[in-house]
């Protein structure tokens, strides 16, 4: 209870802080004033706070929210707590398909999410089949399938890329890199339509999650019919995530912090874990994409730097911890 | 009396492999019901066939009255508790965690306990005597305690039959028999169907009131610790020979491997 309260406040204070920093200067006075009032002259300000940052900042907490659920559902279902979409590759399997919508010319909606879905689906079935039966709960060849099907979908992606010509390349280059600066508020309440049921959903299976995590023998001796469970979290999550993916590309390892960092306050919970990530990503994700609006003297640069920057050390070094 | 559990010309094999060849038995409420036998001769795939993690190729095995293939899940979970012979514990749960889990057959879906369950998860962890390591995290229990706490997670289930897979296995003497006295407790004092699957033929003298012989997937020999265990049976299912006594605290047959002494070449 106090931990969501505390969550909440760090997003209430983050997307803040999002709202009123920015290139044209920051007034924190100001923003909260725009934001209040309803009806104010149509000053520039105000433009840039209502349909640039704002939107912004909602698109960066419902990705930051979306992703990290991912990771912690990954991580119940494989039992394995440095399984995470990004690094297991369906994120990477979803930008392939959404790459191809964009060079095919598909429009946003549907055309490219149903590519991006169908991509990480597609992903996602070939890493089961590669760590099929028993193996797919050994830590290590699921981790090392979920690296080579990433690598594989890296190279599929440059390949991609290199046919690629036209004015496209330098869009599908930075979406790749996972940019939030293209928000706009229709796409983010499109985005937020989308992600919110599935939200719902899984604090819905959160029990589930926890007697996933006792062993599939366990689980099922306690009533739950795995094998509906299972499908259900991985196309739930799978549809999450492309939806993500094909909005702002490829964000990885928030699926990973968040989980880890909550899981050592929390512990395993998942009915509070799952609201807990919702807040926590959110907030994450809204302080990242802050700094890769900051950090650079010009310009600006993709959030899914940042994120990789902090989120690729820290896997590590829980590679290294999990080997005691 | 209807037998809580009836197996009736049971098959299972695994692709081409058969593993188990027309089992037929019976277990009565309340009994203290162990099978034993060889490696490979099928004991553990029986036991997950009658927790219903698996289904039987032919036969038919009756819960209770109800054929088991009948139950949906979460009926099934209210009358039978399983306990696995390894739990993962990479995600660390405390142990009242663990065993309020055991009421998640009884509730909705999001699994909101009530003041009944958290009391029904307290009085399981008395029972089992882990009231010291409630607030611990699995991950940081030993062996035997680990075992303690899935075992109170199957009471916390309250169900009329618990099955439990080699539950003292790689545990030491005082732990293996911690263990299998709180079952007999458990079996005596609630009146609660004891199944289990057994590497210890001695443990399985000790405790149970029936034992079933399963060698290469078929029924060696199927009653009393007094009837199954004797020279003759277990020579035939072990293949090695072996000393039966009386134990020393009488009551029960001991039996003994005599070293060096391996009869023919059965493996």
């Amino acid at each position: 209870m106090i931990v969501s309260i505390l969550l909440s406040v760090l997003l209430a204070g983050a997307m803040y802080l999002g709202i009123s920093v920015g290139s044209t200067g920051s007034n924190f006075g100001d923003s909260l004033r725009l934001l209040i009032m309803d009806e104010s002259q149509d000053s520039v300000p105000e433009a840039i706070i209502r349909q640039i940052r704002l939107p912004r900042v909602l698109l960066a907490a419902l990705v930051g929210a979306a992703l990290s659920l991912g990771g912690l559902v990954f991580q119940a279902l494989l039992r394995n707590p440095l399984a995470e979409p990004y690094i297991l590759g369906i994120s990477g399997g979803s930008a392939i398909g959404a790459i191809f919508g964009i060079i095919l010319g598909f429009s946003y909606f549907p055309g490219v999410s149903i590519m991006a879905f169908t991509g990480s689906l597609a992903t996602l079935i070939l890493l089961l089949v590669m760590s099929s039966g028993q193996t797919l709960f050994k830590k290590d060849s699921l981790l090392l399938s979920g690296v080579m099907v990433n690598a594989f979908c890296s190279a599929v992606i440059m390949f991609l890329i290199s046919m690629t010509r036209d004015a496209r390349l330098h869009n599908i280059i930075f979406w790749l890199m996972g940019d939030l600066s293209t928000a706009d508020i229709g796409r983010v309440g499109a985005l937020s339509a989308v992600l919110l049921p599935c939200f719902i959903l899984l604090f819905w299976l959160s029990n589930t999650m926890n007697l996933l995590l006792m062993g599939r023998d366990m689980a099922q001796t306690m009533g739950l019919n795995i094998k509906i469970v299972t499908i259900t979290l991985l196309v739930v999550t799978s549809f999450m995530i492309s939806a993500t993916v094909s909005y702002c590309g490829l964000i990885g390892f928030v699926g990973l912090v968040i989980p880890h960092l909550l899981r050592m306050i929390l512990g395993s919970d998942h009915r509070i874990l799952v609201p807990a990530c919702v807040l926590g990503g959110s907030a994450y994700m809204v302080l990242c994409d802050l700094l890769a609006k900051v950090l650079p003297s010009q310009g600006e640069m993709p959030a899914g730097v940042i994120t990789a920057l902090i989120g690729a050390p820290l896997f590590i070094y829980l590679l290294k911890r999990s080997d005691r | 009396m209807t037998p809580v559990i009836s197996v009736n010309n049971l098959d299972y094999s695994y692709g081409n492999i058969s593993v188990l060849n027309g089992i037929s038995f019976q277990i009565q409420r309340g009994d203290f019901f162990i099978i034993i036998g060889p490696n490979g001769s099928g004991k553990t795939t029986l036991l997950r066939l009658l927790a219903g993690i698996i289904s039987a190729g032919n036969g038919r095995i009756d819960v209770l009255g109800g054929f088991i293939e009948d139950y949906a899940r979460k009926a099934l979970a209210r009358k039978i508790a399983y306990v696995p012979q390894s739990v993962p514990v990479d995600f660390p749960f405390t142990v009242s965690e663990v065993v309020l889990m055991g009421r998640s057959p009884h509730l909705g879906m999001l699994g909101l306990e009530k003041e009944n369950d958290l009391l029904k998860a307290k009085q399981a962890i008395k029972f089992t005597e882990l009231d010291h390591l409630a607030d611990r995290r699995t991950n940081q229990l030993s062996g035997g305690e680990c075992q303690r706490v899935f075992i109170a997670r199957a009471i916390c289930q309250e169900t009329e039959i618990i099955l439990l897979d080699e539950p003292t296995a790689s545990l030491d003497l005082a732990h293996q028999t911690r263990i299998m006295d709180l079952m007999e407790k458990l079996q005596k004092e609630r009146d609660v169907t004891v199944i289990m699957v057994s590497h210890d033929v001695n443990l399985a003298a000790m405790y149970g009131k029936t034992l079933l012989l399963l060698k290469e997937g078929r029924i060696v020999c199927h009653g009393t610790p007094d009837e199954v265990l004797t020279f003759q049976t277990l020579e035939a299912a072990y293949g090695c020979t072996l000393l039966v006594d009386e134990s020393p605290l009488g009551r029960f047959p001991r039996v003994t491997p005599v070293p060096g002494r391996l009869m023919g070449v059965k493996d």
